[in-house]
This record gives C-alpha cells, sequence and structure tokens, in this order.
C-alpha cells in the first residue's frame, strides 16, 4: 500500500490544514508579531489548544492501545536531546519572527497569492541544504 | 411559490455558511483542529506529525550532491511531500474562495508601532508593502525574505524540527527535548521581533 495512489489522502489532508492555517491567520505576519510583542493571546491559544488536544490523544491512543486503520500499532518517534535543539531552535525562532512564518506557513503564504514567499521557501531549503552540507563540523 | 421559497432558504443557508467559513476562525475552533492533526496523521498512515522534514526531503530529492545527510530513500517521504502541496492547495483555495474582505484586526499598539516603518496597509496576511518583488533589491527585503528563510530553514533541521514537530507533535508525546527547542523559538522570536527586527525594518 506504498503507491502514489494511496498516498493521496495525505494531499486532502494537507489541503484541509492549509485552509485551517489561513483562516486562523496563523500564517499572518501580523498575528507573529503580535505573538512575539505578547500583545495578542490569539497565537498562544492556537498552539496551547492544538498541544492540549494532541497531547489528549496521544494518551488516548497510548491507554487504549489504539490501532491504526490498517491494524499496525502506532509507533511513536522519541527524539534524543542534542545541542541542536538551543542552537539551531534559537535560529529558527529569529527567522520565525522575520519571516512571519515556519515550515508550513510558508507553503500556505505562497497559496493565498503572496508569490515572492517562494524565495524565502527556496531560501529555506538552500539553508537545510547547508546545514546537511557542514551538519558535521557543527556542534551537535 | 412554494419552490421559490425553499429556493431563497437554502440560498440563505447557503450564503450564512459562506459568511460564517469567511471570517477569521478563533483560536479555540483553529488550535484543536490543528491538534487533530496529530491523531489523524498517526491513525491513517502511522506517521508522526511534522512539516520542516519536507526541505530535507526536497534538497535529497532534487540537490543530493553526494552529502551523507541527504542520501536516504526519499521516496518513502513522499507522503511528507504531499502533505505540503496539500497546504499550498489549501492556501490556493482559502485564499480564493474563503478570503476575509476585511483587513487584519490587529492590536492597535501594533498599527501605531509599524506605522513608524511605513507599514499601513493590513489587508492581506502578509503585508505587501514588506514582502514583494521590487523589494528582494532592497537591503532590508533582501534581509527579511532571503535571510529569513536561510534562518528557518538551517534553524528547524539543526533543531530536528519546527513549531509542528517539536512544539505540537514533541510536547504532545511529552518529548522534554522538544520543550527545550520551544524554548529555544521562543526566546529567538522575543529576541528578533522586540530588539533586532526594529533595525531590520528602519533600514
Amino acid at each position: 500500500m506504498n503507491t502514489w495512489f494511496s498516498q493521496l489522502k495525505y494531499l486532502v489532508i494537507g489541503t484541509l490544514f492549509g485552509i485551517i492555517f489561513v483562516k486562523a491567520e496563523v500564517i499572518s505576519w501580523f498575528r507573529i508579531q503580535e505573538m512575539f510583542r505578547l500583545q495578542s493571546f490569539h497565537m498562544y491559544g492556537v498552539i496551547g489548544s492544538a498541544v492540549m488536544v494532541g497531547m489528549l490523544s496521544v494518551w488516548l491512543i497510548k491507554k487504549y492501545n489504539i490501532k491504526t486503520l490498517e491494524g499496525e500499532t502506532v509507533v511513536f518517534q522519541p527524539k534524543k536531546f542534542n545541542k541542536g535543539q538551543i542552537y539551531g531552535g534559537l535560529m529558527f525562532g529569529l527567522g520565525w519572527a522575520i519571516t512571519g512564518a515556519c515550515p508550513g506557513p510558508l507553503f500556505a503564504q505562497i497559496g493565498v497569492g503572496t508569490t515572492v514567499v517562494a524565495v524565502t521557501l527556496l531560501s529555506a531549503i538552500a539553508g537545510t541544504w547547508v546545514y546537511g552540507r557542514f551538519r558535521d563540523q557543527l556542534p551537535h | 411559490m412554494y419552490c421559490y421559497t425553499f429556493v431563497t432558504q437554502t440560498h440563505i443557508i447557503i450564503m450564512t455558511i459562506l459568511e460564517f467559513l469567511q471570517q477569521p476562525w478563533p483560536w479555540y475552533i483553529a488550535g484543536p483542529l490543528i491538534g487533530l492533526t496529530v491523531p489523524v496523521l498517526l491513525l491513517v498512515g502511522n506517521k508522526s506529525f511534522g512539516i520542516s522534514s519536507s526541505l530535507r526531503h526536497i534538497c535529497a530529492a532534487c540537490i543530493p550532491a553526494k552529502v551523507p545527510f541527504f542520501q536516504y530513500d526519499w521516496k518513502k517521504e513522499v507522503w511528507n511531500l504531499l502533505f505540503v502541496a496539500g497546504i499550498l492547495l489549501g492556501g490556493i483555495i482559502a485564499g480564493s474562495l474563503l478570503v476575509n474582505p476585511a483587513p487584519v484586526a490587529v492590536n492597535p499598539k501594533l498599527v501605531t508601532d509599524l506605522a513608524q516603518y511605513g507599514i499601513t496597509d493590513f489587508h492581506s496576511l502578509v503585508p505587501g508593502q514588506l514582502f514583494n518583488w521590487p523589494a528582494l533589491l532592497s537591503v532590508r527585503g533582501l534581509l527579511m525574505m532571503v535571510g529569513g528563510g536561510f534562518l528557518v530553514g538551517f534553524g528547524t533541521r539543526y533543531a530536528g524540527g519546527c513549531t509542528s514537530g517539536h512544539a505540537i507533535m514533541g510536547l504532545s508525546t511529552l518529548q522534554w527535548p522538544s520543550l527545550v527547542a520551544t524554548i529555544c523559538f521562543m526566546i529567538g522570536g522575543f529576541v528578533m521581533a522586540n530588539l533586532i527586527l526594529p533595525f531590520i525594518l528602519s533600514l
């Protein structure tokens, strides 16, 4: 079940997700500025309630051992700590406040018609590439 | 006559739904819906919610250049690329059919703050006065679009995830490294928005 067609469901989920992103205005540069200037509760409400719902669902999946649609046991990938989460986290935070977008909203910002964000996205891809290229030389 | 009334009523109902959808959605509707992505992806295909990985898969697919970090079977991660293609498509749909005609309602303090940098138009979610093609030729535009994008791409991969992978998926599964990452995202954002961005905006 790894055919392209069976993967189309992710396109549908992504589309719904993109619509929510736009309608909640989380892709708005203005909303991100408000968040980092503590001028609005909106973004804290969005992220906070998303985490609450996510936590509750994961807890339910674990407690009742809920299987996937194909009957598999749900796999959780543990995240290992390294210094990258600090250095990289700070760098991403700086970028987030400039562009008003994390990687997901970049795609949605292009979708709503701000075509120049394609340049920001290309630059983000370049950033990922440069990280990959010089990964061994960076502190982790 | 009877038929006419029915048509009018249906019309009114459809218009009401559309009008509702056109307004910005409050956080308590949007947040839980975003959170539901976590169980939906887990149950539909055992996938961990995370968006920044898509940038890595694009590198692996298009410009691997013998870099070990990009030597893996990216085709197994096609779902993630379709997911972000969906986000783009969702943006197009919401931006054309469900668009909110009113300007973004922001805190009046932000309006005053931004006015000193010449940002006065709040009609689109992304300020057109900052993010536009000609602005790429200015120092401010270059720093914001190219520099900002680079930091987002480099930083998320260095941190091993972004707002979705760490803040939402990571915190949902109670991973403390994700909490560290999320706190650092916020510190970086506060420093930029309050201390550095005012300087960049004044360029």
